[in-house]
């Protein structure tokens, strides 16, 4: 493909190998200004590897990388902002000791002074027109890992890039958040910019994009570029999409029916909470007088803009947060006192949203990860002897049963796609022994396909009587799976509705503080 | 789903290849440490030559008394016994994130207990039990001595690099104040301790006159090793050594686990002590500190917390220093030289791996 005078970066076959995988193989690509570029592609399709070349974290191996029609091998991360292209990285490159602040100016020149007013008057400017408010001072290990998205989107914004790619950046905010990213985009390629966006989410592709392009296991497999894009309609769109990336025909994917899973009434409830608080930090809310019980069977919704307590209701739960008062009971048992070891053995589970940060050790092997909340327990640790068989062939079998794509079982964990990595923290929580789930946010980074199976076992969880809390930015997700939605605002649950019929409008009143 | 399959087929692809690379990556490993090693070598043979040493007549000095002669590769072997428990204790605080830079001190109050006690027991009990007795007081003396740093670690997060060098500032002043004051040997007039009879002593291997406390050091570093390698206890540690939030989100106590490390490391610390009191000098005399601590931490680090590649890299260690102290006497090169060599190759170590990276960078750009 030669390459266009129009593109301001284009990719000539790139191929980029890893140990026992080509993760992109022979990829051609065009990026052009007043473009919204979408890629889309299974988990481990290759997407962020891609991005990795383009923001100069890694080198294609071969194929080159032309930037406004020159070939320009971008070296380093530091090569790629000078070159005009900023990133927002999947997962979050922040540094967690400094403030939102210092993590903006870094990377400044080291002999000036940082530009802190100048800063803030931008920010401003952007902040207004995104919509989102962000915490200048606050430091980045206090925010909600959505908090920590804004900032990225916000730094790569305040860097004037002439391409700005983001990846998966849409995964922690609220529908109304991914409007209004979706509506900046528009904006600034209006302006003359190019956008790189990846998603799983095909309706986002469909609304916000103007050219498509589809990877598959390291290769691309399909473009929709602008002049037909226009011409379809979005389900045209989607189905398309839908044929390439799977191979089969679906008409709205998304729109699996609610089920309707009976939970007996009479039961007694499961995980009780009474008035659970939490001491605010001096950025993040604390939790007052929160209150809910789930009966077994039960999926409840905790609907909430991202740091709004999640986090800290999450983590109170599973022991990891001291609660100032309240109550905690499983099964009957007041468990508020317990260590989180304690409360895992007795059958409470905790799906982090946090999967690098605290869910996996990022060196060990894909095998050890499935088994960190067990070790020592047999049969894969007997007499505290590790037993590298067992653990390796029980390992196996999740690989395959949750369909994680990893090139070995020694693999570190930290080198699978983000999907992947989070197929590995599903599989171990729903893992024998459970009683009650906390999923926060537990599609986070799914493909289509795995996100469908990964509700589905949620659903099949509840269905064997369990209690699950499920949290979750996602609305449609919440109203595809939960018999009742409470919705979160400041540390607080200011309501709950049952989930039927006029329950997406009763939550969106609850999330804008209206009373339902 | 269609592409279920595909991870099984690539992962046993991997596994036929990996068993390829990893020849290679071995060979490459160790041209990364020996040619480092060499230059280090050079560099300091520079040094020398700039203060007026012939560095061929060191280094051949150095061989020669610390390796090829049949006293001096003894000598060796017998330094190599409390270096090996030393390195051993830093592999477990470091592979589990923490710095317990307090060897010294542990060390010396291990050294000093030893020198007290066992002379005292061997008079009451057999010699075998005596001599254990000794060992693990001067453990737990030992273990006591860094409760502090590891409680404040544990439950307030402060920084054991600066409490443990600060205990052994205060640890090794407490061993001497122990030997003038408290545990002098009234029938001497230099200030020391009593003497521990050379009967009574570890028993020499065969017919040298090598301590048979190199063997426990080696068994030392080798469980040490395996512990941390294949079992639960030592998958814990390292959890918490690689990600501390993940030890926590597992359930892991963290707490308490850091008290464990902080003792099995200052234990393992006075051991060194006591197997270098009861095998080899018999008596602590006062201001006695040979800070053999400090210098292990370069080679645990050299052998990245391995314990097979750390017994390579305290043999290594022990040739230049038992080589270095004849060469000092002989040369008058002091004997802290070994010391600079062993920090320059640290650093010159340091430099390769870096500059492999960006080379293995720049050779993909
Ligand atoms: N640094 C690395 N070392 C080894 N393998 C890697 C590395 N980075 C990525 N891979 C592998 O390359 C493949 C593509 O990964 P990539 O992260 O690009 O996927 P992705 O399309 O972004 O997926 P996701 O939607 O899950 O984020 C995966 O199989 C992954 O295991
Ligand atoms: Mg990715």
């Amino acid at each position: 493909m030669p390459a266009d005078k129009r593109d301001i970066v284009a990719l000539e076959g790139v191929t980029k190998r890893f140990p026992g995988i080509v993760a992109n193989d022979g990829i051609d690509l065009s990026i052009r200004p007043g473009e919204v570029h979408v890629l889309l592609g299974e988990n481990g399709a290759g997407k962020s590897t891609l991005i990795g070349m383009l923001s100069g974290l890694q080198q294609p191996d071969e194929g080159r990388i032309l930037v406004d029609g020159k070939p320009t091998p971008i070296t380093s991360p530091r090569h790629a902002l000078a070159l005009g292209i900023g990133t927002v990285f999947q997962h979050m490159m922040l540094v967690p000791t400094l403030t939102v602040a210092e993590n903006l100016l870094l990377g400044g020149p080291w002999w000036q002074r940082p530009r802190t007013e100048e800063l803030e008057a931008r920010v401003a400017e952007i902040t207004r027109s995104l919509g989102i408010s962000v915490k200048l001072h606050a430091k980045v290990s206090e925010l909600s890992l959505g908090e920590q998205q804004q900032v990225e989107i916000l730094r790569a914004m305040v860097r004037n890039s002439r391409l700005l790619i983001l990846d998966e950046s849409t995964s922690m905010l609220t529908p109304k958040g991914i409007e209004e990213l979706g509506a900046l985009m528009r904006r600034l390629v209006g302006q003359g910019l190019a956008i790189v966006f990846i998603t799983h989410k095909l309706k986002e592709a469909a609304a916000f994009g103007d050219r498509i392009s589809v990877l598959k296991l390291g290769r691309k497999v399909g473009e929709i570029p602008p002049e037909r894009f226009r011409t379809l309609s979005e389900q045209e769109i989607i189905s398309e999409i839908v044929e390439l990336m799977f191979g089969k025909q679906k008409d709205d994917p998304e729109a699996a029916e609610r089920p309707t899973r009976t939970v007996r009434a009479d039961a007694g409830p499961l995980l009780q909470v009474a008035d659970l608080a939490v001491a605010p930090t001096e950025n993040a809310p604390g939790l007052s007088s929160i209150s809910f019980d789930i009966r077994p069977g039960e999926i409840l919704g905790i609907a909430g803009i991202d740091g709004n307590g999640q986090k800290q209701l999450a983590e109170a739960l599973a022991g990891q947060r001291a609660a100032t008062g309240g109550s905690v009971r499983l099964e009957g048992t007041a468990i508020e006192a317990l260590s989180v070891g304690e409360r895992r053995r007795r059958g409470l589970r905790y799906l982090t949203d946090d999967r690098l940060g605290e869910g996996t050790v990022g060196a060990f092997p894909v095998s050890i990860n499935f088994f960190l909340k067990q070790v020592g327990a047999s049969p894969f640790w007997r007499g505290g002897v590790e037993q590298r068989a067992e653990i390796d062939r029980r390992a196996a079998q999740l690989v395959r049963e949750y369909d994680v794509r990893t090139p070995s079982l020694k693999t570190p964990v930290a080198r699978l796609s983000g999907g992947n990595i989070q197929k590995v923290l599903i599989a171990r929580e729903l893992a024998e022994g459970a009683r009650a789930v906390i999923f926060n946010k537990p599609t986070y980074g799914l493909d289509l396909a795995n996100t469908l199976a990964s509700r589905q076992r949620i659903r099949d969880t509840a269905a064997r009587g369990l209690a699950v809390l499920l949290i979750s930015t996602d609305l449609e997700e919440l109203l595809s799976m939960c018999d009742r939605i409470a919705v979160i605002a400041n540390g607080s649950l200011v309501g709950t509705v049952a989930n039927a019929d006029d329950a997406r409008t009763k939550v969106g009143r609850l999330m804008i503080g209206l009373a339902a | 789903m269609s592409i279920d399959t595909a991870p099984g087929a690539s992962a046993n692809a991997l596994d036929a290849t990996s068993g390829a690379a990893t020849g290679r990556d071995i060979l490459h490993r160790l041209l990364m440490t020996l040619g480092p090693i060499l230059a280090a070598l050079i560099i300091a043979g520079c040094i020398l030559l700039v203060v007026g040493v012939d560095p061929l007549a060191y280094y051949g000095y150095v061989l020669e008394k610390g390796l090829f002669s049949p006293l001096g590769i003894q000598q060796t072997l017998t330094r190599m016994a409390p270096l090996l428990f030393l390195a051993a204790g830093l592999i477990v605080a470091f592979r589990a994130g923490m710095w317990n830079l307090g060897g010294d001190g542990q060390f010396l109050l291990g050294a000093v207990t030893a020198a007290a006690s066992a002379p005292v027991l061997v008079q009451v009990m057999p010699a075998w039990l005596a001599l254990t007795c000794s060992f693990l007081i001067s453990m737990v003396v030992a273990m006591a001595w860094s409760l502090l740093p590891a409680l404040l670690r544990a439950y307030q997060g402060v920084n054991e690099i600066i409490t443990t060098l600060m205990m052994t500032f205060l640890g090794t002043s407490l061993a001497n104040v122990l030997v003038k004051l408290v545990f002098r040997d009234p029938g001497t007039t230099v200030p020391q301790t009593r003497t521990l009879p050379v009967e009574d002593r570890l028993p020499r291997l065969f017919d040298t006159t090598i301590t048979s406390g190199l063997v426990l050091g080696l068994a030392a570093i080798i469980i040490v090793h395996l512990v941390m390698t294949r079992t639960a206890f030592g998958l814990k540690l390292r959890i918490v050594g690689a990600n501390p939030r993940a030890a926590v989100h597992a359930g892991l106590g963290v707490p308490r686990l850091t008290v464990a490390v902080f003792a099995i490391s200052a234990g393992l610390a006075g051991l060194a002590g006591a197997v270098d009191i009861i095998g080899v000098q018999g008596n602590v005399r006062a201001d006695w500190n040979p800070a053999y601590g400090l210098a292990v931490i370069p080679a645990v680090f050299l052998a990245r917390m391995n314990g097979f590649a750390a017994i390579g890299f305290v043999f290594l260690l022990s040739v230049l220093s038992i080589g270095g102290e004849s060469a000092a006497r002989r040369l008058g090169v002091p004997n802290h030289f070994t010391l600079v060599l062993v920090s320059i190759m640290l650093i010159v170590l340091a430099l390769a791996e870096y500059v492999d990276h960006r080379y293995n960078q720049s050779r993909k750009a």
